[in-house]
């Protein structure tokens, strides 16, 4: 479910794909923790485009790097999330933590805008 | 009200079943005609029982968990089950955000999603006496109705 990952300066821009369950919560943290290792990433975009299901362990995944990315003074974002994953994120009250945008592009420009 | 229908599914409480077993509920209640939303949350509702029944319920991947799933005229009643240890404060189990097992990044919001989700959500359990989980959900409610019009 995993590959593809770009950078953009700063920004590591990951698209998850397939369905995040807890099944799948194992591998997802262990390739994103391997990335954010790289001490110069500041920012992620998780891109939820392919990602068709997600459930509470989805939640449990976000939260964790968001506490490693805010300790870098950097901000996570998500990107293209269909209304089931919307749904998912709204009830945990995820927004209050991750910025949602429409698009990849969308995310970049509104990082940049925050951190000029 | 009569049953109309009924399925019984059992497996190994594997991780790697979840995703069977939340495909095959929302496959036999596709009988319902159900909107895709609500194929969606019963999926959902079913992958947060399945995966308590595997984390919290058992804690080895060589017992079984049981779905039976029936399907009435309105509504879709779904039960998970496990025989594991079961749970001892269950009020506390269904708080939003309370997880016992928070070193595995655990969100606690497993219940809530269920709650939010389907109509109703009632938790049987005690300690060593495993869990079960029955939750109902409706089907073609009149706001879907007054969507259709």
């Amino acid at each position: 479910m995993l590959a593809d990952w770009k950078r953009k300066g700063d920004i590591l821009i990951v698209p998850l794909k397939g369905e995040l369950d807890h099944h799948q919560a194992d591998k997802v943290r262990d390739f994103l923790d391997r990335l954010l290792e790289d001490a110069s990433i500041r920012h992620l975009i998780l891109d939820l485009s392919d990602l068709f299901f997600m459930d509470s362990s989805g939640i449990g995944v976000f939260i964790g790097r968001y506490k490693t990315i805010s300790k870098r003074g950097g901000q996570v974002c998500i990107t293209n999330v269909n209304t089931q994953l919307h749904k998912v994120l709204e009830l945990s009250g995820l927004y209050r933590i991750l910025k949602k945008y429409d698009t990849v592009q969308h995310a970049v420009d509104g990082i940049r805008r925050v951190s000029v | 009200m009569k049953v109309k229908n009924e399925m019984r599914l059992e497996f190994l409480s594997r991780s790697q079943n979840e995703s069977f077993a939340r495909a095959a509920v929302a496959a036999f209640a596709a009988q319902l005609d159900p909107t895709l939303e609500e194929i969606t949350d019963i999926k959902t509702a079913v992958s947060e029982a399945v995966t308590n029944a595997i984390i919290h319920g058992y804690e080895n991947p060589n017992e079984m968990v049981q779905i039976i799933t029936r399907i009435y005229d309105t509504y879709v009643e779904i039960e998970v089950i496990d025989h594991g240890k079961g749970i001892e404060d269950i009020e506390l189990a269904r708080q939003p955000l309370y997880t016992s097992k928070p070193e595995l990044e655990r969100s606690g919001m497993g219940f809530t999603v269920m709650e939010t989700f389907m109509d109703q959500v009632e938790v049987i359990s005690a300690p060593g006496q495993g869990t079960k989980v029955r939750m109902i959900k409706y089907i073609g409610n009149e706001e879907r109705e007054t969507e259709r019009e």
